[in-house]
């Protein structure tokens, strides 16, 4: 594997070693020195065309806590907006001698064109890309799974996984449905039919327009953000609508198993898809997701640059 | 005079062609060539000069992705003698003084004809009729508008745009996009749009627009033409407003006959194009669509852009592929070696059907004495693999790069006059 650009190109195999990779460096964080030496010397660029501060700190603290040297190349608003942008942004970290670049990008498929346009040699990560993808977050949220349904070993079969709102819009729905069907887990994605993709049929997943029938068998819930602007395309009547019928409240939440819990990917819309309450609870992993993100961010960055010596001779 | 020996007239019978003073003056076996100029035809097939009723030339305006003489220098390489300019150039061809402008720049580059296609809307902004009357008395005899690249989606302007091109025999070409249903649209809807997370184009966007457009025509009496029909519902909407006698033709591109979206998901901008590549169901219904004559034309579509538009991130690349240098191969590949169509039905799908729907006269006449000597000797038994390079367009937007392609234009006549020999551009013949 020389690059990370959808959940869907991971074997099972490669997706239990990154999720065990991160099990192990989820110690680090947890040292007072939280520091490893395995990427010293090594550069990786955070190129960013979109803003997203949380995504981009757990990437850079990833890279810090290995010892790479890491560059912030914060591309939105500059002359990238053009599209020539993102072949000489990639040229010139080239020739910075970038050994991985995180992408993240308003465009679906703009890390697999860096990465196979032949303007760039380093590994490329998608850091989400468009409506597309957006895999750590989906390594990130398996290995939460992971560690609440199964000790934190092995894979997700026979779990029931509910995803629930903007799957149409959203990379992490896309992510999560690919790797989650990998692991053996048994994907349900809920929303209005609107904002369901043409073609999901098609997905290795179940599909219901009916939120309260899909809960009392999930093991985990994850609502997706819903961006207010869809109502006015008319995606669904109005916000309060939406929430009533698929935002996920502590009447819903009790209908949960017992040992079931609630993620968002973040950032939340409190009172949208998911009640302040809900969000606040002692089912919710949502802050844990985040600690997460970073240990499942170092295995990456460790297993792409720092698990091969190709990269040595330039 | 240029006798052209042994060869196979419309793929079928082998005789000799004589030309003189821009006519064909006979057609034979054993002519005699005395000290004329032979062309040997051994292993070639004639076809009268294909027609294209979709080119865009991009001048005046984008000189850097094409000007009419490369522009017509490529269509001369693809057996073209007739190419229809597309209006959305900057200025908008939506007066006199631009289509004559384009058509004077045709006929001084002398490697193809150019007929100038009208916008149908002032500036293509689907608001007010351009002065279609003026640009059908203008020297340039405009007979087909468009507003290509956009679809004239308002009901009304388009019912009296088809009215009112009655009076000079014209015919409205749609683009047809509905466009409320393609907003952001960036490739073809289906299970691939949804897992590229590419924002869908609808076939019903399409679908809906040529449906309307069939009817407005027959309502009003007037001719429509579908530009660049691309699903399996166009074609059999087409097929149900012929069937009702109703004077509606359609065009199909080449990529449309050959390419799927299954190429997006490399996300190479590349294969962008509008309308986008559709899935392999679709390619088969356009194909059997042109071999029951349900489609009319072969139009080439040729959208010249400039490298930079094209190196980028999907959606930020522009729309559009070259074409003219490989139309009669991609042809070949989909329609003859298939046997879905005989070399005379080429000539009338890429010469004969589009001359008559753009109302050129002197053009897709067929290879007889006292005919306009407007020839394409093609050899069928070549082969070659696509080299983005060698093209005599400004741009490089081929989709086909590195395919292996049948067929060698060997040489094109206009009016007599080689524009095209032994393969290679001549110094054309500038009026």
């Amino acid at each position: 594997m020389k690059h990370l650009l959808s959940a869907g190109d991971l074997t099972h195999e490669d997706a239990l070693r990154i999720l065990d990779t991160a099990e192990e460096l989820l110690g680090v964080a947890k040292r007072p020195i939280k520091k490893l030496p395995t990427l010293r010397g090594r550069t990786v660029v955070n190129l960013f065309f979109e803003d997203s501060t949380r995504t981009r700190i757990s990437f850079e603290a990833a890279a810090k806590r290995l010892s790479a040297d890491v560059i912030n190349f914060s591309a939105k608003g500059s002359s990238a907006s053009k599209g020539e942008g993102l072949k000489d942004t990639a040229l010139t970290l080239q020739a910075m001698g970038a050994d991985a670049v995180v992408v993240r990008h308003h465009h679906s498929g703009a890390p697999h064109r860096l990465a196979h346009a032949e303007w760039t040699k380093g590994a490329v990560i998608n850091a989400g890309d468009g409506t597309h993808e957006h895999p750590t977050q989906a390594l990130l949220d398996a290995f939460t799974m992971r560690r609440h349904l199964n000790d934190g070993v092995g894979d997700l079969a026979g779990k029931n996984i509910t995803i629930v709102g903007d799957v149409l819009h959203s990379r992490v729905a896309r992510s999560n449905a690919l790797l989650l069907h990998t692991l053996g887990a048994h994907v349900t994605l809920v929303a209005p039919p609107t904002l369901l993709p043409v073609g999901v049929e098609h997905w290795p997943v179940e599909t219901s327009y009916d939120l309260d029938a899909s809960l009392e068998k999930a093991d985990a819930v994850m609502m997706l953000r819903v961006q207010r602007e869809r109502m006015n395309a008319s995606f669904f009547p109005s916000a309060r609508e939406y929430s009533r019928r698929y935002g996920l409240d502590t009447a819903r939440m009790n209908r949960l198993p017992e040992h079931a819990i609630v993620m968002h990917p973040g950032p939340m819309n409190r009172g949208m898809e998911i009640s302040a309450d809900v969000a606040d609870s002692g089912r919710s992993v949502i802050v844990e997701q985040v600690t997460n993100g970073v240990a499942v961010r170092m295995a990456v960055l460790y297993l792409l640059v720092g698990g091969s010596t190709e990269g040595d001779t330039e | 005079m240029t006798v052209i020996r042994q060869v196979r007239l419309l793929g079928e019978d082998v005789v000799d062609i004589a030309i003189e003073g821009g006519v064909i003056t006979a057609v034979g076996t054993d002519l005699p060539t005395g000290d004329h100029d032979v062309v040997d035809g051994q292993g070639l097939i004639a076809l009268p000069g294909l027609v294209d009723l979709h080119t865009h030339l991009r001048e005046p305006g984008r000189e850097d992705a094409e000007t009419v003489r490369t522009g017509t220098m490529a269509a001369a390489r693809g057996g073209f003698t007739c190419v229809h300019a597309m209006a959305n150039t900057d200025p908008v061809a939506d007066t006199a003084g631009v289509v004559e402008q384009v058509w004077r720049l045709g006929r001084e580059a002398g490697y193809c004809d150019v007929q100038p296609v009208g916008a149908v809307t002032v500036g293509l902004a689907g608001e007010q009729l351009a002065e279609l009357g003026a640009m059908a008395d203008s020297a340039a005899g405009v007979r087909v508008f468009s507003d290509d690249g956009k679809c004239v989606s308002d009901a009304v302007l388009m019912r009296r745009a088809l009215e009112y091109v009655k009076a000079f025999g014209g015919v409205i070409a749609q683009h047809a996009q509905e466009p409320r249903l393609t907003e952001g649209a960036q490739m073809n809807e289906g299970i691939l749009s949804g897992e590229l997370g590419l924002t869908g184009w609808p076939a019903a966007a399409e679908e809906a627009i040529v449906a309307r457009d069939c009817v407005l025509a027959a309502h009003v009496g007037s001719r429509l033409h579908v530009c660049h029909l691309s699903t399996r519902g166009s074609v059999e909407i087409v097929r149900w407003a012929k069937s009702k006698g109703w004077d509606v033709t359609a065009e199909v591109t080449p990529h449309h006959l050959l390419l799927t979206d299954e190429l997006v998901r490399s996300y190479d901008p590349i294969y962008k194009v509008n309308p986008p590549l559709r899935s392999a169901d679709d390619v088969a219904a356009v194909r059997e669509g042109l071999a029951d004559g349900t489609i009319d034309i072969v139009a080439t579509d040729h959208a010249p852009h400039p490298m930079e538009d094209k190196e980028c991130e999907w959606n930020a690349a522009a729309f559009g592929m070259i074409g003219l240098e490989t139309a009669l191969s991609v042809v070949q590949q989909t329609m003859v070696d298939t046997g879905l169509l005989t070399w005379a039905q080429v000539a009338d799908r890429m010469s004969t059907a589009p001359a008559r729907i753009g109302r050129v006269a002197d053009h897709g006449r067929p290879i007889a004495v006292g005919e306009p000597a407007n020839v394409v000797l093609y050899d069928p038994a070549a082969t070659r693999v696509v080299e983005p390079a060698d093209t005599a367009s400004l741009s490089r937007n081929t989709p086909y790069r590195g395919h292996e392609l049948p067929g060698r234009v060997v040489a094109t006549f206009l009016r007599g006059h080689a524009t095209v020999l032994d393969g290679a551009l001549t110094e054309g013949v500038p009026a």
